[in-house]
């Protein structure tokens, strides 16, 4: 139970250091309305403290002043007329600013994108790479790895219930509703790790679906994407071969996919290039042997509630499939 | 509450102080019996005395209030630290949706109908509400729908799929079992009770108004209640609709919200924000009258700008029907369509900021009284303020996509609903007590109970603006340490105990006020309307001669004459009927006597709702029940009518 969500260096997840220009708009935005709204604050409560200030004392048996009631305030209403009328002119201000920004935020340039297909699970990601050529195709799970500077048009899909993407350093959050299609435009301009996470209420494992996006310059990215089209390598030694016996002769098999072998559900994440991904369990756990042995054997410790079984498995299976899956590079 | 040996005991000792003007000690006496609950314990559940009903009802959603509280602290223990292990995930699911719907439908939207059926009667000269046996009925009916949720919560059948309940998550397929069904069917009980009390308060107030208090001189906090309750009688029926259908999805196989059936996952969020938005005025818009009431008392002077007050009123709620969309900015909607609801959201600013100015006017031009209630009213400028300002934000499409269902929104939604709403409704506690009880709560415990609130409040609150931006999303039941959210989540938690710490203040202060509190003139604040003419607490039957108002405030301005109605019967529940503007004399009209059946219908109904989650068929064997006690409610008495057709005759 107490196998830690640590160990990670902090990845980055935060709306206010924009790493990419769809998130810079928003920021600037932010800006502006805090800057606005901060004034106008100061102000009110300026003029609330001046009132309470200047106004006399009184107790109960002060007889009321019942002058407003005899003749109109004329002055008084002027004051507030214009005060309305400023506030007007700052909610328009509000208003045509965010048009722009909605704008700016629509005109991203697309030209050359890399295409994802992300389709939502309770709780992990399934991420399918898009090409023009059905052979570049590939699928990989709660990572994903994106160009920086180059765009990138996540399509958004459910499985089951609704989610929500949002990697804030990179864009602000779209739903992942059932039955409807839904598209992400986005960009990093600075390579590094962000991470997102599932932003709607989607079941009791909500707090756990998060997942990485890692942006890399143009080479790494095209390396990285080659290898993910590779089918599984065949494992070089027999603890390994072993380990895909165990693999294919048990319960793995019925919902995960390992490319190039008889492996083919799609129930779970694609696990053709597990030791490739940087965490385990939907960006909850580094994937690591300790973590790896722990989520096999007994997943619902680490996070209650999820789909995958326990696995009883003898400790000669479990070591020889750990080695298996320690080749899915 | 009331128990009626007491009332019958009180009237004896004390009637001599407040017979009022204009009527004999011994006619004061025969009014107070008539209109008296009767005794015993099944006269208990026979009261319908508006003010007896108004005040379980009070008492009701105030325990309502600390369940929710307790929850929410509940909430506060687990996120205090990373991977917390206070509560597990499922528990989570189920505090948090608890948390919210008993906040939403238990306290907020009912407390300040409770309160309104207290107070309106005495601020427009009735003796009465309209429709009392249904305003009893209605009480029953919530307060059965609130124990049937918490009992399902305490056997470990409590609903998990947030108080919005979204489909498909809420649906028969991602939530097996029956713990939606009683989300769902709570929604149809607080429904039910909640159009119920619209109909009675509307009625009241458009037709039982004292003779010449017209539209024009009618209490704002009047005005923010008929506004309220029209509202609801728009914005209730659409998330009867919505979980209607949950409901039949999940219990006989519709496919209302199923994709793949021709259904639609969107559709749920539509009907329910369109209740869902305009829900968030009726629970802000009645403390807009309290503020009003509270801030012209406490600054001795009328609040300025009467029509622009009730004017921006009325847009508010216009308004509040036109942005439910801006919770749903994250959804494929078109974006044009989207900019249209960032236009509304941002222009109910407008009526809202035209209000503050005219407070602040007020306070300015007036001469303070500042006391307790003063305070809590007080920290609307801030708290509302902060909430609204950062609803501003949350109406702009692109800000929203990086706030929405973030801690960022947790916040807002705490300051709008707590500033804008529970702050003011603590002053209004503060402000009527000695008329609900006849002894003043105490000032010093008081102070302490708004400073640490108002601080308590701020801790826990203002750093979730920051969590927010810093990207913890909205009902995760736990974060991982690295991601840097410990120190604030910690602080947030400090401030919720320093919150529940002023709540116990609260409590402390009214039981001991209850007893032992300084006992209160009729008017110990110097209030101008005319609930503060009637000694304290009121008589039974409010006003033992019915005032004649002469302006929009009567205890402040020079009486005009005739000062009061003369002719009604004090032998039986006669009140009378003025028209719909104006409050001309229009006609008497006899109102039932106390009766168990109103609660019988309650039950039975409530056996009707219980049963209907279990099997279909309850719907058609608990209407047995159901129309039975109902036929009894209504069965006519042979002795009345003829004493009714004799006072016709000879009046």
């Amino acid at each position: 139970m107490n196998i830690g969500m640590t160990s990670l260096a902090r990845p980055l997840q935060d709306a206010l250091r924009p790493a990419g220009i769809q998130a810079e708009h928003i920021g600037g935005l932010w800006n502006l309305t805090l800057g606005l709204c901060a004034l106008v604050f100061l102000l009110i409560v300026a003029a609330c403290v001046a009132a309470l200030w200047i106004a006399p004392r009184a107790d109960a048996g002060t007889a009321p002043n019942l002058d407003s009631l005899a003749r109109p305030e004329r002055r008084i209403w002027r004051v507030i007329g214009w005060s309305t009328g400023l506030a007007t002119v700052g909610l328009l201000v509000l208003l045509a600013a965010d048009v722009f920004t909605s704008r700016a935020l629509a005109r991203m340039p697309l030209q050359d994108a890399v295409n994802i297909e992300l389709v939502g699970h309770m709780w992990w990601w399934e991420a399918r790479y898009r090409d023009a050529d059905p052979s570049r195709e590939f699928t990989t799970a709660n990572e994903l790895h994106i160009p920086a500077g180059r765009p990138v048009v996540v399509t958004l899909r459910s499985n089951d219930v609704i989610h929500s993407l949002w990697i804030p350093n990179l864009h602000g959050k779209k739903d992942l509703i059932p039955g409807r299609t839904a598209t992400l435009r986005l960009r990093a301009d600075r390579p590094g790790t962000y991470r997102g996470q599932c932003a709607e209420f989607c079941g009791i494992e909500h707090a756990m679906m998060a997942l990485l996006v890692e942006a890399e310059p143009a080479a790494a990215y095209e390396a990285w994407a080659a290898r993910q089209r590779r089918p599984a390598a065949e494992p070089a030694d027999a603890l390994a071969r072993r380990g895909r016996e165990v693999f294919l002769s048990r319960s793995c098999v019925m919902c995960h996919t390992v490319s190039g072998t008889s492996a083919n559900a799609k129930l779970g994440p694609d696990l053709t290039h597990l030791a490739s991904r940087r965490t385990i369990a939907s960006g909850m756990f580094p994937n690591n042997r300790g973590h790896l042995v722990g989520w096999i054997a007994d997943p619902q410790s680490l996070k209650p509630g999820v789909n995958m079984p326990p696995n009883a498995l003898p400790p000669d299976d479990l070591q020889a499939l750990l080695a298996y899956l320690e080749t899915l590079k | 509450m009331t128990v009626s040996g007491d009332t019958a005991q009180r009237a004896l000792a004390t009637w001599p102080d407040r017979s009022g003007p204009g009527l004999a000690p011994g006619d004061a006496y025969t009014l107070e019996q008539t209109w008296s609950d009767p005794p015993g314990i099944i006269g208990w559940f026979a009261a319908i005395n508006h003010k007896t009903i108004a005040k379980r009802f009070m008492v009701t959603t105030f325990i309502f209030f600390l369940l929710g509280g307790l929850l929410a602290l509940a909430i506060r223990l687990q996120l205090a630290l990373p991977n917390g292990k206070v509560l597990g995930p499922d528990k989570y699911s189920q505090v948090f949706t608890m948390h919210g719907s008993t906040m939403m439908f238990l306290f907020a939207v009912p407390v300040m109908q409770a309160v309104a059926t207290y107070l309106v009667p005495l601020m427009i000269g009735a003796r009465s509400v309209a429709f009392p046996r249904m305003n009893a009925f209605a009480y029953w009916i919530f307060t059965m729908g609130g124990i049937m949720l918490y009992v399902a919560f305490f056997l470990d059948i409590g609903p998990d799929a947030g108080w919005f309940a979204y489909v498909p998550l809420s649906g028969p397929q991602y939530s097996p079992g029956k713990r939606v069904d009683f989300w769902a069917q709570m929604i149809t009980y607080t429904e039910l009770s909640a159009l119920m009390e619209a109909i009675v308060l509307i009625t009241t107030i458009l037709k039982m108004r004292a003779p010449g208090m017209t539209l024009n001189r009618m209490p704002l906090f009047v005005w923010t209640i008929l506004v309220t309750n029209f509202m609801v009688l728009f914005a209730m029926p659409a998330v009867m609709l919505a979980s209607t259908a949950l409901i039949t999805d999940r219990l006989v196989g519709t496919h209302f919200y199923n994709p793949a059936e021709g259904g639609d996952a969107l559709l749920w969020q539509h009907l329910f924000w369109f209740f869902g938005h305009p829900e968030v005025y009726l629970i802000f818009i009645p403390p807009l009258g309290f503020m009003s009431s509270i801030i012209a008392t406490f600054s001795r002077r009328p609040v300025v700008g009467y029509p622009a007050m009730v004017l921006s009123v009325i847009a508010t709620a216009f308004l509040a029907f036109g942005l439910w969309v801006h919770h749903m900015f994250a959804t494929n909607l078109p974006e044009l369509g989207k900019t249209f609801f960032t236009a509304a959201s941002l222009m109910i600013a407008i009526p809202t900021s035209v209000q503050i100015f005219c407070w602040i006017a007020t306070l300015w031009t007036g001469r303070i009284n500042f006391k307790t209630p003063l305070l809590f009213v007080l920290a609307f400028f801030v708290i509302l303020l902060l909430g609204g300002l950062t609803g501003l934000m949350l109406a702009s499409v692109s800000l929203d996509y990086q706030l929405h269902d973030s801690y960022f929104v947790v916040a807002h939604l705490h300051y709008v609903l707590l500033g804008g709403a529970v702050f003011p409704l603590f002053g209004a506690f503060y402000y009527w007590f000695p008329k609900f009880t006849g002894r003043m709560l105490s000032e010093r415990l008081g102070r302490w109970n708004f400073w640490l609130f108002f601080i308590g409040f701020n801790v826990a609150f203002f750093p979730m603006h920051v969590l927010g931006l810093q990207g913890m999303p909205r009902r995760v039941y736990t974060y991982p340490s690295e991601m840097g959210w410990d120190k604030l989540n910690l602080v947030a938690t400090i401030g919720a105990l320093t919150i529940a710490l002023s709540m116990l203040l609260f409590i402390v202060n009214v039981l001991h006020s209850r007893r032992r509190g300084e006992i209160a003139s009729s008017d110990p604040w110097g209030a101008g309307t005319l609930e503060w003419g009637v000694s304290s607490p009121p008589p039974m039957a409010n006003f033992h001669v019915v005032p004649v108002v002469h302006g929009r405030y009567p205890l402040w301005q020079e009486a005009g004459t005739p000062r009061y109605v003369t002719g009604l019967a004090n032998e039986w529940r006669e009140v009378l009927i003025t028209s719909v503007a104006d409050a001309k004399v229009d006609h008497r009209l006899w109102l039932p006597s106390s009766t168990i059946w109103a609660f019988l219908s309650a039950v039975a109904t409530t056996i009707l709702f219980v049963g209907s989650i279990f099997t279909p068929w309850a719907v058609v064997w608990g209407a047995v029940p159901v129309a039975i006690a109902a036929t009894l409610w209504f069965w006519p008495k042979h002795d009345i009518i003829e004493r009714r057709v004799e006072s016709e005759l000879r009046p």
